[in-house]
């Protein structure tokens, strides 16, 4: 065999000269497209019946204000109840215990299986089936004293919400290796401690994309709550139009507002993100 | 007389079908370091899972101290500890996996930190001493603060080294713990393992690691198919092997 040549000819350095800009005439193209579709649709909304100095009007009109006010609050209390059902009903699930597990499933199936709607109004209506309610000798009251809107929204988008957020939670859970779980035993750490110290931490950094798309939903499904008389956004949008029949324009106002909440929450979530990415390369760099 | 530190009397385990352990009797004595060697599926990892309760046995005895683990015997049968119970015991002894199995989301200090504030509800920040002692130990008294992703293989497993011996375990098990690593990185938590046994721990060491039984193990194990085949002397075992199937192994080992 030859030895090897220090290097061969006829291969010319190209190490000074710079790749060349591509012109990407279809980029162009299609994003002129776009524009020119999107200020036709512009157009034809400014032409239309639409009397725009209703909706600069009521954007800020204080029934409109309390109405966001009081979906974010629902929206925030509903999720909380929910992830906490969440919680308990995707480690009743995942134990031994074959009660805890068929009383697990069947809530999901259960809450999962009819619609929310539905759920909202059989909560709300609950007096027609028991008009008193109470723990019989200790204290008893109407049921329609109690079941008021705003806690017939709580209790049904808030299990309703548990429902789905178990299994959210018992996917995260399950992502966390099994080792993991083995280590936290071998320092003497029973199930619910190195479920609490070791695998939900890290779960958490699994569940929460999907969560904040759950809460975007939430915010969304209190509108739901507008059926029951629980005084949300498009409750009291819907409250306005009765009164000036400007339907669209409030339509639109509310539109916006849950436009305007969903853009802010991205951020928050990517934010809750970066603090349960303790530890993962990428982050720790 | 001295008495075993672990005893094992005819423990039988199987998953399923397969027969992991078959009626395995052994005993560890105090100070001692007890190489397993075998094949895979052979029992050796199931033998030491089962000491520290992560697998339970079907039939049989173990005793850690004198004390039964698992279960206890109550008017003629054996009722099966709560899980507060066999976590105490599990206390008893230290385990080192072979995937290091280190909380990705704590750092180094934590990782070692956490059994001993959370579960045997020490003070922190005489544990946290403790913890930058065991760190300095095994070298990496530099990396207290760094998260498991930020370390190599072998700093990994040298933190998991300390995390267990954080728990001031009487019986230190090493289940495979050099198998994961690059080879370059093994010489590092060998060496570690070897100042452990020097000190005195009584070890029970999962290996592959032949040169390491050689040196530093009392007692050698071979295990096939669920039963120990043979055992004594790391020289003997290794050096003049009594049975076929031990020469087997060991020819195709090395």
């Amino acid at each position: 065999m030859k030895p090897a040549p220090a290097l061969a000819d006829g291969f010319p350095d190209l190490s000074g000269m710079q790749i060349a800009r591509e012109p990407h005439w279809f980029r162009w193209l299609s994003a002129a497209l776009i524009i020119l579709v999107l200020a036709a649709i512009a157009r034809a909304f400014a032409a239309g019946q639409i009397e725009w100095s209703y909706v600069g009007r009521f954007l800020t009109a204080k029934v409109i204000l309390e109405g966001i006010v009081n979906t974010m609050v629902m929206a925030v209390l509903a999720m909380a109840l929910g992830i906490v059902l969440g919680i308990v009903v995707a480690i009743m699930r995942l134990s031994p215990n074959p009660v805890l597990k068929t009383v697990a499933a069947g809530y999901t199936w259960l809450f999962r299986g009819t619609p929310l709607i539905l759920q909202l109004l059989l909560w709300f209506n609950l007096a027609l089936v028991f008009p008193t309610i109470g723990i019989p000798g200790l204290w008893s009251a109407r049921a329609v004293d109690v079941m008021t809107p705003f806690l017939a929204a709580l209790l049904g988008l808030g299990i309703n919400q548990g429902a789905y957020t178990s299994e959210v939670m018992r996917a995260g859970m399950l992502s966390v290796d099994i080792g993991q779980y083995e280590a936290a035993q071998a320092i003497g750490m029973g199930r619910l401690r190195a479920l609490r110290r070791i695998v939900l931490p890290q779960a958490m950094r699994v569940v929460i994309p999907p969560l904040g798309n759950e809460f975007i939903g939430m915010v969304k499904a209190t509108s739901l709550a507008s059926v029951i008389q629980y005084p949300e956004l498009l409750h009291n949008a819907e409250n306005i139009y009765y009164a000036n029949s400007r339907v669209i324009e409030l339509l639109i106002v509310a539109g916006l507002w849950y436009l305007l909440v969903v853009s802010i929450l991205t951020p928050l979530q990517m934010l809750l993100e970066r603090r349960f990415a303790r530890g993962t390369l990428r982050l720790a760099r | 007389m001295t008495k075993p530190l672990v005893a094992i009397r005819s423990v039988s385990k199987s998953f399923g079908e397969f027969q992991a352990l078959k009626k395995v009797s052994l005993d560890v004595w105090p100070g001692e370091v007890m190489c397993l060697i075998g094949a895979s599926g052979s029992g050796k990892t199931t033998l030491l899972r089962c000491i520290n309760q992560l697998a339970t046995i079907d039939a049989g005895g173990i005793w850690l101290e004198g004390e039964l683990l698992g279960v206890r015997e109550q008017g003629g049968r054996l009722r099966r500890l709560t899980e507060r119970e066999i976590g105490r015991q599990r206390l008893k002894t230290g385990m080192v996996f072979q995937r290091f199995n280190l909380f990705p989301h704590k750092t180094a200090l934590e990782n070692i930190t956490e059994g001993p504030t959370q579960v045997q509800g020490r003070k922190a920040d005489e544990v946290r001493a403790e913890a930058l002692d065991l760190l300095r130990r095994v070298g990496l008294a530099a990396k207290a603060d760094s998260y498991p992703a930020q370390l190599s293989g072998g700093q990994q497993q040298r933190v998991a080294i300390a995390r267990a011996l954080a728990m001031k375990p009487m019986l230190m098990l090493f289940d495979e713990p050099t198998s994961a690593l690059d080879p370059e990185l093994v010489g590092e938590v060998l060496a570690v393992m070897k100042e452990l046994a020097r000190s005195g721990m009584t070890m029970m060491v999962v290996t592959h690691e032949l040169g390491f039984a050689r040196e530093v193990a009392d007692r050698v194990v071979y295990m096939d198919q669920g039963a120990i085949v043979e055992q004594g002397r790391a020289s003997d075992v290794l050096g003049a092997p009594r049975e076929e199937r031990t020469r087997a192994f060991l020819s195709a080992v090395i």
